[in-house]
């Protein structure tokens, strides 16, 4: 009886053996500080920005330009451009103007999209009616909707919302779709033999089980969403009515001002896609706390 | 060490009862494709006994499992639980699945309360304080806000174990629990398991395909047919309770285990020259788009 209790070199012993140990006290962000990771982080980036200074101001030093990376500006010019930029309001509506279409575009999709998941998923008839077209719009790359959406909706910002709706609202289905499928069988039978109800099973195996692939599909939609909200900024224009945003400043820096803040443009997309997915990540962690432990 | 005292919640209601088979058949696929899994299946699980079924495997007796626990219905024959016929799943009968099923997303305790707390059916206090009580037993206390994947697979089953038992059943499923296990954790489990039916002596259905461990637990040893499956034979294993390792070593428990083994070897010969198992897995998958 007591041998049994002790429990002896099982497959995951060593989580539990860890426990017994006093952890020491160290806050999230030195150990973030401290981690290999980090720093490997931090030398490839500086690494890159200084190849990229180099490429671009060989034809200065030498007179030989690399080829491609030669015609793009350094990165001095580039900070340069942003720091003139980064005091300009028009820059920072453009950054509030994209995230709050990604924003919006994403939570719809969400909202929409994971309840539709769940019904095919659970549900035969609603599964065998609305599969099909489903499946027939899906590969429609969102940038193809953008013409008939401006057709449809009343005012660009609408055709805008809807095309970005549309970028993570495909990807966000399916994964909620493959993930309620792949739910072991075993969880629904022990709570059926506890006597659940459809209810319990679907609030307390089925969307619980589920969540690992809602938070899989939301990061790959919300990375999809700021790709086609750009295309979107950029076909749309800067007009009275809609328009504006990080697409249409790196349009307007390409027609109108320098490369360098066509770069500022891109740089700043990155960083908020960077903050975009964080945010996702964030959430799924808090809202799983068990697959931190995986 | 004195993890095995009675605990009131639990000792009190020793299960009186009677499970039984009447010829229960059950087959899958339709016309050409038909194959029979089970046929003229008859057996009775006295009360207050382990009765532990072995077969060749691939021979159905997850397909068994799944009948008596009202997951799957017979085409026909009858499952009847103290002569009322079961006609679905419900926590008279518990099932503890193959390798683990706890929940990952519920921490110990929540997969412990889990049912008592579904259906409402007893006080919270109630059902915290006996889930307490159960946890200890299997050695779990300090275990309580892990979740199942920090747990170690022996832990794992203990907790399966006793999110079972909080449910009071009358006839306790074991479909192959330890399967999965190493050797070591294996063996301790097997004398746990033992010690705590040996307490409450609650009716048990336990399918193995490990012959010394079913002579090990049981009181009657069900050896299964090749497929399609029915009972081949039943031995009494007359060991005397309680259990411990050495009886396996007795002349007794050798001559059982020539026996049983005898007819298996016979089964899994039979069963060699047949395809595999793929029909319960499509079977499974077929079920999760009802």
């Amino acid at each position: 009886m007591s041998e049994a209790a002790q429990d002896t070199g099982t497959a995951h012993g060593s989580h539990s053996s860890g426990e017994t140990t006093a952890p020491k006290k160290r806050s999230k962000l030195s150990k973030a500080l401290t981690s290999d990771t980090f720093w490997r982080g931090i030398v490839s980036l500086i690494g890159f920005v200084v190849f990229w200074e180099v490429c671009s101001q060989m034809k200065n030093w030498t007179g030989v330009e690399v080829p491609w990376i030669g015609k793009v500006p350094p990165p001095t010019e580039v900070v340069a451009a942003w720091s003139e930029i980064f005091w300009y309001k028009g820059y920072w509506e453009s950054w509030y103007l994209s995230t709050a279409r990604v924003f919006a575009g994403f939570l719809m999709a969400m909202i929409v999209g994971i309840p539709f998941g769940l019904c095919l998923a659970v549900n035969k008839y609603f599964y065998d009616i609305f599969f099909p077209p489903f499946e027939i719009l899906r590969p429609i790359p969102p940038l193809a909707w953008v013409p008939a959406s401006i057709v449809f909706w009343p005012t660009t910002e609408m055709s805008i919302a809807f095309v970005t709706f549309l970028g993570a609202f495909f990807t966000i289905v399916i994964n909620v779709l493959g993930g309620a499928r792949t739910i072991d069988i075993r969880y629904l039978r022990v709570a059926q033999s506890m006597g659940a109800t459809q209810w319990d099973l679907f609030w307390k195996i089925i969307l619980p089980g589920t969540l690992p692939s809602i938070f899989t599909g939301a990061a790959v939609g919300m990375g999809i969403t700021w790709e086609v909200v750009l295309a979107g900024e950029m076909l749309s224009g800067g007009g009275q009515q809609g328009g504006g945003g990080l697409g249409f400043f790196i349009w307007s820096s390409y027609m109108g001002g320098t490369v360098a803040q066509v770069i500022v443009g891109m740089i700043s997309i990155g960083i908020a896609g960077y903050l975009s997915s964080t945010f996702i990540r964030y959430l799924g962690s808090i809202s799983m706390p068990w697959r931190k432990l995986f | 060490m004195n993890t095995n005292t009675a605990i009131s919640g639990t000792s009190g209601d020793r299960s009186q009862a009677t499970l039984e088979l009447k010829n229960v058949n059950r087959g899958f696929g339709d016309d050409w494709s038909r194959e029979e899994i089970i046929t003229d299946f008859s057996l009775t699980v006295h009360p207050n006994e382990l009765t532990v079924i072995v077969g060749p495997s691939g021979c159905g007796k997850s397909t068994l499992v799944n009948l008596v626990a009202g997951f799957d219905k017979p085409d026909s024959g009858e499952i009847l639980l103290d002569d009322k016929p079961i006609t679905g799943p419900g926590h008279d009968r518990m099932v503890v699945f193959q390798e683990t099923a706890l929940m990952p997303w519920q921490t110990t305790r929540a997969n412990v309360v889990f049912g008592p707390k579904l259906r409402g059916d007893r006080s919270n206090a109630d059902i915290e304080a006996e889930a307490d009580q159960l946890l200890d037993k299997v050695g779990l206390s300090d275990f309580k806000d892990k979740y199942p994947i920090q747990l170690s697979g022996g832990m794992q089953r203990r907790a399966e174990l006793a999110r079972a038992m909080i449910n009071h059943p009358l006839v306790m499923i074991m479909d192959e629990p330890f399967r999965g296990l190493d050797a070591m954790s294996r063996e301790l489990m097997q004398e746990f398991f033992v010690r705590l039916f040996e307490e409450n002596r609650r009716t048990n259905l336990f399918v193995t395909s490990e012959i010394e461990e079913a002579i090990f637990l049981a009181d009657r040893v069900v050896v299964l047919s090749n497929r399609p499956t029915s009972v081949r034979q039943i031995i009494d294993i007359k060991l005397p309770r309680p259990r411990d390792f050495h009886m396996l070593s007795s002349t007794e428990a050798y001559e059982y285990k020539r026996e049983a083994m005898e007819l298996l070897h016979e089964e899994a010969l039979k069963s060699f020259k047949r395809k595999g198992d793929q029909s319960e897995l499509v079977e499974a998958f077929d079920k999760r788009s009802e």
